[in-house]
């Protein structure tokens, strides 16, 4: 059999088939995400003079990333941040997911989801500047609550500072963990929930005793496919976060375009990853009793 | 359960609080961004048409973004079929790559792009927002496509051969015609993010930037805030029409297919 004849025939098999058509787009994001994110890693290694970058293996970087106080504080808040909007974000989107999968009618479950995804499909960064008019000292929240007569000066926690960003990252990243908790929810069983209330477990604990858990791999793709983007997150820090808001990916963009030092944004951007994947690890590895068997 | 819909009710509210504002300010005779609101007026969207540096922007924003929108449904298609009816060696681990950009930062995706391509000596162009949109847009056009494969009965294909159909005309007369309503869902989500996105555009367009990254640049100016709602207004209402739209090609596919509607996108 010739080599053309045997090539051919390789082809035509199931995974043969399988292979080519799913190269085209493998081939792309080797070359347009695995190469990049390797030459990052390289250039962590390397430092930069000015304009002239010594190629020259070293360490420094990473020596000055973690014992320089403003960087391991940057990286610290990110963390804090980025866990907080998680919290806020998954304890907020629950009750949303857990109504439409068990309160709505089948047929209006759809145009419910469309609802709550429409706001994340406008622009984000006009998103964003809204709500610092939302949160502004004369906006529409001191306004409404001075005009109720709740405070009676503005209040002034809710702009330029730590607090802003989660309030906006809560918003921006709603729909990425309504979706899949309604997944996780819709995929119950629901005699198994007339069992638990036929074996005379009240609402409440059989909320707990049977939804709560089988809605675990649901809450925990939730919080990373939150956790993980917030981290680096650019816009809502500078535009709403002040200098107590600033974040890692705000530090990384100034040491690429204005410090011309591109070998410490990309020990950053690599320091930054590290800890997202490793909390990340941490947190499946943490919650594996409560999500394995399905 | 009246609590619960109450609060449905109320985190609506909180989800559309900015779009719902947007307008107002769009149309208010002030150029302070604030309550209250002084009276009606279309002074901001006169000044949108007869500023030039916006239409250049737009130009760039409309051919990135249609470009993306194929090139990615191209790839979708190609992943969404290989991982729907074929098996192949390694294949949890190559789709979750293809997939991976959905979860990354979009910074470290930005950051690494432009350190990689100085280093291979191309300068920041419309081409390179171009490769780092598609890379971006292909896994939601994946995900898109992979419900119009899965719903897909494969005894259709398997018919059409039987009765003596090459591969290519299978794939032309009863693929391609079932998979549409998905194809052009795919077109215009991958268009809509592709219109919006900023940080990889901030990092990558150089001296011809999007419509987003006009927009950054004119947040600085007080004077300008107006326009910026005018201009905002017009998109948000250009993204809600293209996703209605997505939305009733995504439902005539499934109806086509035969089957019950069970959620939205993603």
């Amino acid at each position: 059999m010739s080599q053309t004849a045997r090539l051919r025939r390789a082809f035509r098999t199931d995974s043969g088939k399988g292979l080519t058509l799913v190269a085209p787009p493998f081939i792309y994001a080797l070359v347009m995400l695995a190469a990049p994110l390797g030459t990052i890693l390289l250039f962590s290694f390397w430092t930069q003079d000015f304009l002239t970058i010594d190629r020259t293996f070293t360490l420094d970087n990473y020596r000055e990333a973690l014992s320089d106080p403003l960087y391991s504080e940057l990286l610290f808040r990110s963390l804090r941040i980025a866990g907080a909007v998680t919290v806020v974000t998954v304890l907020l989107a629950f009750p949303i997911a857990y109504f439409v999968s068990f309160h709505v009618r089948p047929d209006r479950k759809s145009l419910w989801l469309f609802l709550i995804t429409i706001p994340f499909w406008t622009s984000y960064l006009i998103r964003v500047f809204l709500w610092r008019v939302i949160l502004a000292f004369d906006g529409p929240v001191n306004g409404t609550l001075m005009g109720l007569g709740i405070i009676d000066e503005p209040l002034s926690w809710i702009l330029y500072n730590a607090n802003a960003v989660i309030i906006t990252l809560a918003h921006a990243f709603a729909p990425f963990a309504i979706l899949p908790i309604f997944v996780s929810l819709e995929k119950i069983d629901r005699s198994l929930l007339e069992a638990a209330r036929d074996l005379g477990e009240s609402r409440v604990a059989t909320f707990f005793r049977v939804t709560l858990p089988l809605a675990m791999p649901g809450v925990l793709a939730a919080i990373l496919i939150v956790f993980i983007p917030t981290i680096g997150d650019y816009v809502t820090p500078r535009l709403v976060g002040g200098s107590g808001g600033t974040m890692i990916a705000n530090m990384i963009q100034t040491q690429f375009m204005r410090l011309n030092n591109a070998p410490m944004g990309a020990t950053l951007a690599v320091i930054a990853m590290l800890s997202v994947t490793v909390i990340s690890l941490l947190l499946v590895f943490v919650t594996r009793r409560w999500t394995r068997g399905r | 359960m009246r609590g619960l819909k109450v609060y449905a009710i109320t985190y609506l509210v909180f989800l559309y609080a900015p779009i719902i504002l947007l307008p107002l300010f769009a149309f208010n005779d002030g150029t302070i961004i604030a309550f209250p609101l002084q009276g009606f007026t279309l002074d901001w969207f006169v000044e949108l048409a007869r500023t030039e540096a916006l239409h250049d922007a737009t130009v760039n924003s409309i051919f990135i973004a249609v470009t993306t929108a194929i090139l990615a449904t191209c790839f979708g298609l190609f992943a969404a079929r290989a991982g729907n009816r074929h098996s192949f060696p390694g294949k949890g681990g190559i789709l979750g790559f293809v997939m991976l950009p959905l979860v990354l930062p979009e910074i470290i995706v930005a950051v690494s792009l432009l350190v990689a391509m100085l280093q291979v000596g191309l300068s920041p162009s419309i081409w390179t927002v171009i490769a780092g949109h598609v890379l971006i847009c292909t896994p939601f056009s994946i995900a898109i496509l992979n419900g119009s494969f899965a719903n897909m009965d494969k005894s259709l294909e398997e018919a059409a051969v039987d009765l003596g159909e090459t591969p290519v005309s299978t794939f032309r007369l009863v693929t391609l015609p079932l998979v549409m309503p998905g194809i052009v869902a795919s077109l215009l989500i991958c268009f809509t993010i592709s219109l919006d996105e900023f940080i990889i555009a901030f990092f990558l367009s150089g001296n011809e930037p999007t419509l987003p990254v006009y927009l950054w640049g004119q947040l600085r100016f007080p004077g300008r805030l107006p326009v910026i709602m005018a201009l905002g207004t017009i998109l948000v209402i250009l993204s809600i029409l293209l996703l209605v739209t997505a939305e009733y090609f995504r439902r005539r596919g499934l109806r086509r297919a035969g089957l019950e509607d069970t959620g939205g996108f993603l």
